[in-house]
């Protein structure tokens, strides 16, 4: 009762608050190439601004790359070496805006207020030194240069089916053999417990490996979504992230008693936060601390991060090996709980 | 008893319960199932245990099956300790608990199939055990087991039960929900079995099957109110039995109750039951007629029903 | 002639080409105690979900408590009381509570449900427990206090489906003794059962056989007739010539 009065409550100050796609704060790179006066003021412009904060100063292609892959940055700001002279000699300059565009939105969304710092800019030293001055930003998308909104959800369909389809059909199939008695028998019989949960799990398992080959098919072939990166490495990482979804199922189902219970657990428990503090709806940096520090706990959260950089920015394990460290670790700690909590007897 | 006179016990009985206690709960709410029972099985008996809802049978047997864990006391099934050789007992025994417990959307043979998987054995092994059971409902051997009727849930939960041929049985509330007939053939199943020597213990809220097993343990409120044969628990039914009808029987009650000779007195299907403090009844036949109460009375021999009233009212 | 509360004339429901309960005609008298009984799959349940206004007869005619069971099936469910060993009372509410819950139901005005409920308590020795949650009373009890809520609101006819189940013999002693009281302020008993004891307290008894009624006598009658010692024998008679497999 308490839950349905208050969920509403919650909600609204999580959607309303919390959960936003504004800009904010947002972690960008520089590159300057030219060093000059000109260039220096426009950093401190973008730095000034509410919207950004320059979280790393790159001085090659490469490191721009390596940063990007990390997942550190969501755009980068490259200034050309003759930015100073090209403004000083012809009133006119270029920079290139580079956005991670595997969230189109955000990339989206981050191009078009730095465009607006950058003409902000414009505005002031054309008054400044009344003379007509011109800086055009050259926007690139990285990884996604359409836009295309398959690259963002590909990754957080597959953290949502996956989750779904192990953590709770496992609980729901495990709490139903205690109601209806079935539990019971298999307890009496000689079946050793383990050999009883495994038997639950291997199916949704291989259920779950279908599913992933058929989402991957259906990205590659039908939305043109490529697999940058290793393809053996994304379903090791998805094989991994299966087995988190199965083992945490188990422990639900070794704490609840009806399959009631289970759902609501799964459901509300699981796939609300899923959706909404995985990043794949809303941008993680943009939370409250609060939040963010839940969202660490969230096993999608770190799946869905190694599947857009392996599949969609083509990072390999050295990108994602902290991720993949997490999920080992959550894995490690649901299994061995669950396995722990299933009663040999009754009560 | 000493340590060897519990290996000998062990060693005997197929069943042994010592002192078993149970309560469930935490702290404030305690609610005591078993208070301290002790009985004995011999191997190849078919033992009844006999109480109403809430006597404790399903936590005696779920204790026996090693589903839970008893609060004080000892028991033995097969020899083996039901805490420390759990792993044993799971081998050796068959189980049917009270509810349905059969996989619903699996088919009658494929649920029969999975047991023997269970208990590493194959149909064909031990089919001469359940032949003769699984014969009834084999007809049907493609259907889910969730569509069969009760008679036929039941015997194919028995046959599961039994393909691994246990050495005991434990049946838990079997007839509950039966029609008379389906109960009748189940009765006649668990003798046949009983001659293949296994030991059977059953439990049901039904009085009128007390007669058909060997020994039975009447249980109320946690409690073992006696244990005997039937014949022999009926035989110690020492007071005068009356029976008595009449086309009133609400006023016939009442009158009866407020006669001195009457210990008790009850309705009885057609009839009163009355249990008379004395072996004389002309004093209370008298007393009816003298008020006016028509009434038909003749003598009655007790049943185990009776037998469990008087111990229930005794044990108050 | 007595009164009639059920009068069931070639009562027939069928499904599809499935015949569940086959043309059965019978009559039960205000303050009689009526047994029910028949296999699992005789019709018993369809029967009486005909007889409570709950289903529609494909063919025949009924009346119970004087209304028709086509068109006023609405004064029938005001006129009878229900109450069976798996649904009866709201756990979580307290005895009291249960008893005003379906009086309202019933439309009781609230006098009238104040001094009957201190009637009941009073009969039923649960003043004391009044404000105690249902949940926490022994299944007698519960089972004693279910049948004064299903009569509270004074029907004239009550079903009973078996009501007695699982009940140690005792408190089923006084449960059979509340029956009782019950048809003697003249409320007609309607039991389905299968358990065959039970049967022998019934005035008369009828047994379904395939969806036909084919015995309806007193229990003596009926042992005499059929040569048996027991109901219990009567009905093994009866149910072993059934063609049906009862699913």
């Amino acid at each position: 009762m308490f839950i349905l009065l208050a969920m509403p409550v919650v909600q609204i100050i999580i959607f309303g608050f919390a959960l936003t796609n504004e800009v904010k704060n947002t972690a960008i790179a520089v590159w300057d190439q030219a060093g000059d006066p000109a260039a220096v003021s426009l950093i401190a412009e973008m730095e000034a601004s509410r919207y950004f904060e320059i979280d790393k100063a790159v001085s090659s292609r490469e490191e721009l790359d390596k940063v990007f892959r990390l997942g550190k940055i969501k755009m980068a700001l490259v200034l050309p070496a003759r930015f100073g002279s090209d403004l000083g000699h012809f009133n006119k300059a270029s920079v290139q805006l580079i956005a991670d565009a595997s969230d189109p939105n955000v990339a989206n969304t981050l191009t078009g207020y730095a465009a607006a710092v950058i003409g902000d800019y414009q505005v002031r030293i054309t008054q400044e030194r009344r003379q007509p001055y011109t800086i055009k930003p050259e926007i690139k998308m990285l990884y996604n240069p359409e836009l295309r909104g398959a690259y963002n959800f590909v990754p957080g369909v597959m953290a949502m089916v996956l989750l779904l389809v192990c953590t709770m059909m496992t609980a729901i199939t495990i709490v139903r053999e205690r109601e209806t008695g079935t539990m019971e028998i298999m307890l009496v019989s000689p079946a050793r417990p383990l050999r009883i949960i495994m038997a639950k799990a291997v199916p949704y398992f291989l259920l779950s490996v279908v599913n992933i080959t058929s989402i991957l098919l259906l990205s590659v072939y039908v939305l043109d979504v490529p697999i940058k990166g290793s393809l053996l490495l994304l379903l090791g990482e998805s094989f991994l992230f299966t087995l988190v979804s199965l083992s945490l199922g188990l422990l639900i189902s070794t704490r609840v008693a009806s399959q009631q219970t289970a759902l609501f657990i799964s459901l509300v428990g699981l796939l609300l936060p899923t959706v909404m503090l995985s990043g794949f709806m809303f941008p993680i940096e943009n939370m409250p601390l609060p939040l963010r520090t839940v969202s660490r706990v969230v096993p999608a959260r770190w799946y869905y991060n190694i599947v857009r950089a392996v599949m969609i920015k083509g990072a390999g394990l050295a990108t994602v090996w902290k991720e993949t460290l997490i999920l080992t670790g959550m894995l490690l700690f649901f299994m061995t709980v669950a396995i722990r909590s299933f009663k040999i007897r009754l009560a | 008893m000493g340590n060897g006179g519990v290996k000998l016990k062990r060693k005997m009985y197929a069943v042994s319960v010592n002192n078993i206690a149970k309560s469930y709960g935490a702290k404030k709410n305690v609610t005591p199932a078993l208070h301290g029972i002790s009985f004995d099985v011999k191997p190849g008996e078919l033992f009844g245990l006999i109480g109403p809802d809430g006597a404790g049978k399903t936590t005696l047997f779920r204790i026996l099956t090693t589903l839970l864990l008893p609060d004080k006391g000892t028991a033995s099934v097969d020899g083996f300790d039901v805490v420390n050789a759990y792993k044993s007992i799971r081998r050796r025994v068959g189980y049917m608990p009270g509810r349905f417990s059969l996989y619903q959307d699996l088919t009658v043979k494929e649920n029969l199939d999975f047991f023997a998987t269970i208990f590493n054995t194959s149909i064909e092994k031990n089919y001469d055990l359940v032949k003769d059971i699984y014969a009834q409902i084999e007809p049907f051997s493609n259907r889910m087991a969730g569509k069969l009727s009760g008679g036929m849930k039941q015997k194919l939960a028995l046959s599961c039960a039994l393909i691994h041929r246990p050495s005991v049985l434990f049946l838990d509330e079997p007839t509950t929900g039966v029609d008379a007939v389906s109960r009748k053939e189940f009765w006649e199943m668990l003798k046949r079995l009983k001659a293949e020597g296994i030991t059977i213990l059953v439990s049901t809220p039904y009085m009128d099957e007390a007669g058909m097993c060997d020994r039975v343990a009447l249980i109320q409120s946690g409690r073992l109110l006696e244990m005997d044969t039937p014949s022999a628990i009926i035989r110690d039914f020492s007071k005068k039995l009356l029976a008595l009808k009449g086309p009133d029987m609400l006023t016939l009650l009442q009158a009866i109750r407020s006669h001195k000779d009457v210990a008790d007195a009850y309705p009885f299907g057609e009839f009163h039951h009355v249990v008379l403090e004395q072996d004389d009844e002309s004093g209370l036949l008298g007393y009816l007629q003298d008020n006016g109460i028509a009434f038909e009375a003749k003598m009655a021999v007790p049943d185990i029903e009776d037998c469990f009233i008087q111990l229930m009212k005794e044990e108050r | 002639m007595r009164e009639k509360v059920i009068i069931a004339e070639k009562l027939t429901k069928r499904f599809g080409d499935f015949t569940a309960v086959d043309a059965i005609s019978f009559d039960v008298n205000k303050g009689e105690i009526f047994g029910f009984l028949g296999a699992n799959g005789a019709g018993k349940t369809t029967a009486m979900r005909m007889l409570s206004g709950l289903s529609l007869p494909t063919s025949g005619n009924a009346t119970v408590a004087g209304f028709d069971v086509y068109r006023e099936n609405e004064k029938i469910k005001r006129n009878i009381g229900y109450m069976s060993q798996k649904f009866s009372l709201y756990e979580d509410l307290t005895v009291r509570e249960n008893i005003r819950f379906y009086a309202g139901i019933y439309g009781k005005s609230s006098s009238f449900i104040r001094d009957k409920t201190t009637a009941v308590l009073q009969r039923l020795h649960l003043t004391g427990e009044a404000d105690k949650l249902v949940k926490s009373l022994p299944l007698g009890w519960k089972q004693k206090l279910a049948f004064s809520v299903a009569i509270f609101h004074e029907p004239r006819l009550v079903f009973l489906d078996e009501p007695t189940g699982g009940v140690d013999p005792v408190t089923r002693r006084e449960f059979w003794q509340l029956i009782y009281e019950a048809a003697a302020e003249g409320i007609t008993v309607f039991v389905t059962t299968h358990y065959m004891d039970e049967a022998e307290y019934c005035d008369r008894v009828s047994i379904m056989v395939d969806g036909r009624i084919d015995a309806l006598d007193s229990p003596s009658v009926l042992k005499q007739q059929f040569g048996a010692r027991s109901m219990d024998d009567v009905f093994l008679k009866l149910a072993r010539k059934a063609q049906r497999t009862a699913d």
